[in-house]
């Protein structure tokens, strides 16, 4: 993402355009626009006109809209980003209050105005989202006898590209013969499937994840396949994939991909590493019971108050998930939250819903705390009112 | 041409009109003695017949006997004529008269005081024409006409009325034979079934309807006879029709039965929409009345069931489902005198011998001969791991081999004098617990194979040798015998076998098993000491005198079986049967019996399918009841409906798919709001641990502590509302296992 105009007062209202260059780039609009903001973008609208005979003729115009926005539809797969709202500026083929819907293209500018203005966290997902150095997109597969997950890991998504799922029969005597073609066959079909989503010539990792030796075997194959077929690119690059343990091949068995050392050696100081490590520290606190790691919304925001998240290893995990929320209200609590652990000193995190980690985070409830000094009982007079935290489904 | 065809060709009306027609003649008198002539008829013209007379049959011989009125010369020379020269004519020379002639029912009124054959036997003169043979008999014994009031057979036809009967004879010959593939089995033979199945005889509505719709639509059957009762699967042949009815001339209308099979799904479809006489419930009615009545299949569920979904289904399709021999599958199993049967699962650390040791306990059973054994013994040296050489009697697979370890549940059979055992070989290594998982929930009792050599034992108590015993406790299993195996390593050493007994008894007391039902003993499964054979080693014997393996094995005793509840089987595995058996899925029953003809449904793909055929232990059967691992072949499913894990169950009472569960869990490390994997036999799936509702009392069970707790120590006992990721079919009360990045996290209860 590009950052081509910015256009903020002192009180935060104002404009900023943005020019997304790549698929991820709609992840970060998706995290960026909120309903009721205000957004321009390039729009091809069907037009109907009438003659003065009654006869009427549809022409497809391109225009520029402004919509205030209603909603908001992410597709993660396909990189897509869909926003409905209504006109808010009339022009020659639309009058005001018509609906759109915005699909946000590559390549091409859009302008956004918070109707709440611009805050603090908005203002970091525009920081984050134009940052120059960005770190590659790295694709996994995570696979068991039977079952591979295909998925490409970026700076702020996990990407579940294909799920492949096919019958092994398991071992019984004297058939053996049958199990170890259905091992090939699914290795075959995961190979189709993953070359068809990912360039694995490329020089950077490719993580094979599974329990046991499927991993091992599917890499073996891919090398196989590649020296029958005399692919030289694919050959060369083979010190690149990395086999990996993991408890399962589900998707979620990743958080244990990203701890191993195999990968930390090549991916070390990657954002997701960072984050996947966060929730592994919190969670060994958690074990400890010591008072000193509380999650749940209520409880961090009673340990905010308290001042135990500050300076010397307060550590806010909120998922982002929270700040896409539908009102106003619930967002403003979040963002109010950052702030004042940024004040105090603390360290604020915003892990993206969309990784491992973040998806460890959500089961929480989307926010959990490290504090610097131990407090007890938290959770105790919010028995009675069991806290409910507005967030929308993460897609 | 198929069997559709036939029947939509089929006039009804005409054979309806048959039908009544057949009635009318229904005198049990006359019959046994035109019948005792036909059968006395029938011997002398096959000896009279010349070599080489074997394809003319019964039918035919007694067709010519009743036109010849008994005359064997007669008969003999026509036959020879007509099927000897050009036997394809049969069909066409059949004349008019006789369209229903070997229907010996309908020939009393010329049996008289005396016989015809007999009476003129031997006589020069019988070449008599056919007419005047008709002539001389007309006056003797008058009759109501068949044909138009006729008083007599063909002759007296005119030449219209002959060409007309013989069309409509041929073209119900016509039909016979396309019936004829099937056989129909008579009442008679049935009589015997009928003492085997009375305990079957649930008179539903829908069996007697069942049964009429096979007596209607053949219009050659006398109505009276139709045999309430099922009909058995197997063709009876027609020379065991003929010596049947030697054997009781009372049955005489039964020699000349025609073979005709129940008719198929299809057909009695047709028919029954016909039938007039008795109104039947729609089919959609019948099934949901079986429906209603519950697990136990009445002879109508199925059949109707069959009947609908063919009727639903209506394509062509020539291949036969099983038919269902509606047996009362727990009866059943009540007469059969089994012995015990005990499934045990074999559990340990990675390397402690479990394959090891179950190959030697096959080896010194006989269940596995010299030859193999030296084979792998050969293969396993050139490998450089002659050790594995026993373990690959259950190491089958190639990388299970070639990396030396276990991956997946082996199974395998063998037996005592007292009962039957099913081996579960499980994995050791901590990435295959799921597969262990899936063993262990077969399972009956445990054998937990304990390395005793110099620190094995305590890396394996530490790893999956705790993991694995907490597993199988957690999944109901409550007897477990300890093999302390590798003794051999530590010169039999009595120390060594204390020191392990102690501690691990000191474990398995504190993970539930009552002290009464662990037992330990010494052995070693690489030289086969105290396995089979008691152990002649000094050093062993002087401190040991206590059971082998074998024997603390016989002494389990029979487990409880849950016949009656609803069917539940887990598919353990799907495979290609075979050319005849393309979908073919294998699992323990859970709960319930089944036989083949059933329909099942899977779930959570919610397909019905139907058992073509089934195996208990590797030996086909017609039914099998809980606790027994089966091979079922499936028929009417695609593959891609089912998977491992899946649940087959009864259409009537189905398990339901599932989003989320409570349940009570027994916390083994720490249990936060969190991801896991969910177990269940060998249904393995995502969820994730949405709320912990409260912690509970270890022993009264009752709610302790604070509400909605933030963290679940190991050890502790809570109520976790569990939330899957896709519908499972689960219901309680199951036992699952939490799994959390490769550790087993809490099992439970489903509540």
């Amino acid at each position: 993402m590009r950052l081509i105009k910015q256009n903020i007062e002192r009180d935060g209202s104002g404009t900023i355009t943005l020019f997304p260059e790549e698929p991820e780039d709609m992840w970060h609009a998706y995290n960026l626009i909120a309903p009721t903001d205000l957004l321009r973008a390039s729009a091809i609208r069907r037009v109907t006109t009438e003659s003065s005979t009654g006869s009427t003729s549809s022409t497809r115009v391109h225009i520029t809209l402004l919509i205030q926005v209603t909603s908001i539809d992410f597709d993660p797969q396909a990189g897509q980003l869909h926003v409905s709202g209504r006109v808010a500026e009339e022009n020659k083929w639309v009058k005001v209050g018509a609906y759109h819907t915005l699909d946000l293209e590559l390549q091409r500018n859009f302008t956004l105005e918070k109707s709440e203005g611009w805050d603090s966290v908005s203002l970091d997902v525009v920081r984050e989202a134009v940052k120059e150095d960005k770190e590659g997109t790295v694709p996994a597969v995570v696979m068991q006898e039977g079952l591979a997950n295909i998925c490409l890991i970026t700076e702020h998504q996990t990407v579940l590209k294909q799920r492949i799922e096919t019958s092994i029969p398991r071992k019984r005597s004297g058939r053996a013969g049958e199990h170890d073609k259905a091992l090939t066959r699914f290795y075959q079909v995961t190979l189709e499937t993953l070359l068809r989503h990912v360039d694995i010539t490329q020089p950077r990792p490719l993580l094979l994840a599974s329990p046991g030796f499927t991993a091992a075997g599917f890499q073996k194959y891919i090398i196989d396949e590649a020296t029958r077929t005399g692919n030289k690119a694919l050959l060369s690059n083979k010190s690149n994939f990395v086999v990996v343990h993991s408890s399962s091949g589900h998707l979620h068995s990743l958080n244990e991909v990203l701890k191993s050392p195999e990968v930390l050696a090549k991916l070390k100081d990657t954002k997701y590493a960072r984050e996947t490590r966060l929730m592994d520290e919190f969670m060994a606190l958690l074990r400890k019971d010591d008072g000193k790691a509380w999650y749940g919304p209520s409880e961090v925001e009673k340990a905010v108050e308290k001042g135990a998240v500050g300076r010397g290893g307060g550590v806010l995990l909120i998922s982002n998930a929270l700040f896409r929320s539908q009102e106003i209200g619930t967002r403003k609590r979040w963002v109010t939250l950052v702030d004042k652990v940024k004040e105090g000193g603390g360290d604020a995190r915003v892990l993206s819903s969309d990784h491992e980690s973040g998806k460890r985070l959500e089961g929480l409830g989307g926010i959990a705390a490290i504090l610097t000094f131990p407090l007890e009982d938290l959770d105790e007079e919010d028995e009675a009112t069991p806290d409910q935290i507005d967030h929308t489904p993460v897609v | 041409m198929s069997r559709h065809k036939l029947v939509k060709s089929l006039d009804l009306d005409d054979e309806l009109e048959d039908y009544d027609g057949g009635d009318d003649y229904g005198d049990e008198d006359g019959e046994s003695y035109g019948t005792e002539n036909l059968r006395l008829g029938t011997i002398k013209v096959r000896e009279l017949l010349p070599q080489g007379s074997g394809h003319i049959n019964d039918k035919q011989i007694q067709e010519a006997l009743w036109h010849y009125y008994y005359d064997v010369d007669k008969s003999v020379a026509y036959l020879r004529k007509e099927y000897m020269a050009k036997p394809k004519k049969e069909q066409k020379k059949a004349t008019g008269g006789s369209r229903s002639s070997f229907q010996p029912h309908m020939h009393e009124r010329r049996v008289g005081p005396f016989s015809f054959s007999d009476f003129f036997k031997d006589m020069p003169w019988l070449n008599v024409p056919k007419d005047r043979q008709a002539v001389f008999i007309a006056p003797l014994y008058p009759r109501g006409g068949l044909l138009g009031g006729s008083s007599d057979d063909a002759p007296k036809m005119s030449k219209l009325q002959a060409l007309a009967a013989a069309r409509k004879k041929k073209a119900q010959e016509q039909k016979l034979n396309g019936a004829s593939g099937m056989e129909r089995p008579m009442a008679e033979l049935s009589l015997s079934d009928r003492a085997n199945c009375s305990a079957d005889k649930i008179e539903s509505p829908m069996a007697t309807s069942t049964m009429k719709q096979s007596s209607r639509g053949f219009p050659l059957r006398k109505r009276k006879n139709s045999d309430p009762h099922e009909i058995p699967a197997k063709p009876v042949s027609r020379m065991e029709q003929m010596s049947n009815s030697d054997d009781n001339a009372n049955t005489a209308l039964l020699s000349l039965e025609l073979d005709q099979a129940e008719p198929s799904a299809f057909a009695s479809t047709m028919f029954n929409s016909k039938d007039r006489s008795s109104p039947r419930p729609s089919p959609d009615d019948v099934v949901i009345a079986a429906q209603s009545k519950g697990v136990l299949k009445t002879t109508g569920e199925k059949k109707t069931d069959q009947i609908t979904a063919n009727v639903e289904a209506l394509k062509v399709d020539d291949t036969r489902r099983a038919t269902s021999k509606n047996l009362d599958v727990l009866k059943e199993f009540e007469k059969v005198a089994k012995k015990n049967e005990a499934n045990f699962v074999v559990i340990g650390h990675v390397d402690a011998g479990k394959s090891t040791l179950m190959g030697r306990l096959l080896y010194d059973l006989k269940v596995v001969d010299q030859r193999t054994i030296d084979r792998y013994r050969r293969d396993a040296e050139k490998m450089g791991k002659s050790s594995f050489a026993l373990a690959w009697v259950l190491d089958q697979g190639t990388e299970e081999r070639s990396r030396g370890v276990t991956i997946d549940i082996a199974v395998n059979k063998f037996s005592t004098d007292k009962t039957n055992f099913t081996i579960l070989d499980a994995p050791g290594h901590q990435d295959f617990i799921p597969n262990m998982i899936a063993g262990a929930s077969q399972a009956d009792f445990a054998v937990l194979v304990i390395d005793a050599s110099t620190g094995a034992f305590e890396s394996g108590l530490r790893g999956q040798t705790k993991e694995h015993a907490l597993l199988v406790r957690s999944m109901g299993v409550s007897r477990i015998i300890i093999a302390v195996n590798k003794l051999e390593t530590v010169s039999w050493s009595q120390e060594r076998f204390d020191e392990i007994s102690q501690q691990v008894s000191a474990f398995l007391s504190s993970a539930g098993f009552q002290p009464k039902n662990i037992a330990f003993i010494p052995c070693s499964g690489l030289h086969g000491d105290n396995i089979v054979r008691r152990s002649t080693e000094p050093a062993l014997t002087s401190w040991y005198s206590g059971s082998t393996l074998v024997e603390e094995l016989d002494k389990s005793e029979p487990v409880t079986r849950a016949l009656d509840k609803p069917l539940r089987i887990t598919i353990g595995d799907i495979f290609r049967g075979g050319v005849q058996n393309p979908l073919s899925v294998s699992g323990r029953i859970e709960s319930g019996s089944l036989q083949v003809g059933d329909a099942l449904l899977t779930q959570p793909a919610t397909q019905k399918c139907f058992i073509k055929a089934l195996e208990v232990d590797s030996e086909p059967a017609d039914w099998a009841v809980a606790g027994q691992n089966v091979t079922l072949h499936l028929s009417d499913i695609d593959p891609i409906h089912l998977k491992i894990g899946d649940l087959l169950c009864s259409p009537s009472s189905p398990i339901i798919n599932i989003k989320e569960f409570k349940a009570k869990v027994l916390a083994f490390e720490f249990l936060t709001p969190m991801q896991i994997d969910v177990h269940r036999g060998r249904l393995h799936t995502t969820g994730k641990i949405r709320e912990i509702s409260s912690l509970l009392d270890k022993v009264t069970g009752a709610t302790a502590g604070k509400k909605r707790p933030r963290i679940v120590k190991p050890g502790q006992l809570a109520r976790v509302i569990v939330e899957l990721e896709t519908a499972a079919p689960l219901e309680p009360p199951g036992r699952v296992v939490l799994r959390s990045n490769g550790a087993t996290v809490a099992a439970g209860l489903l509540e």
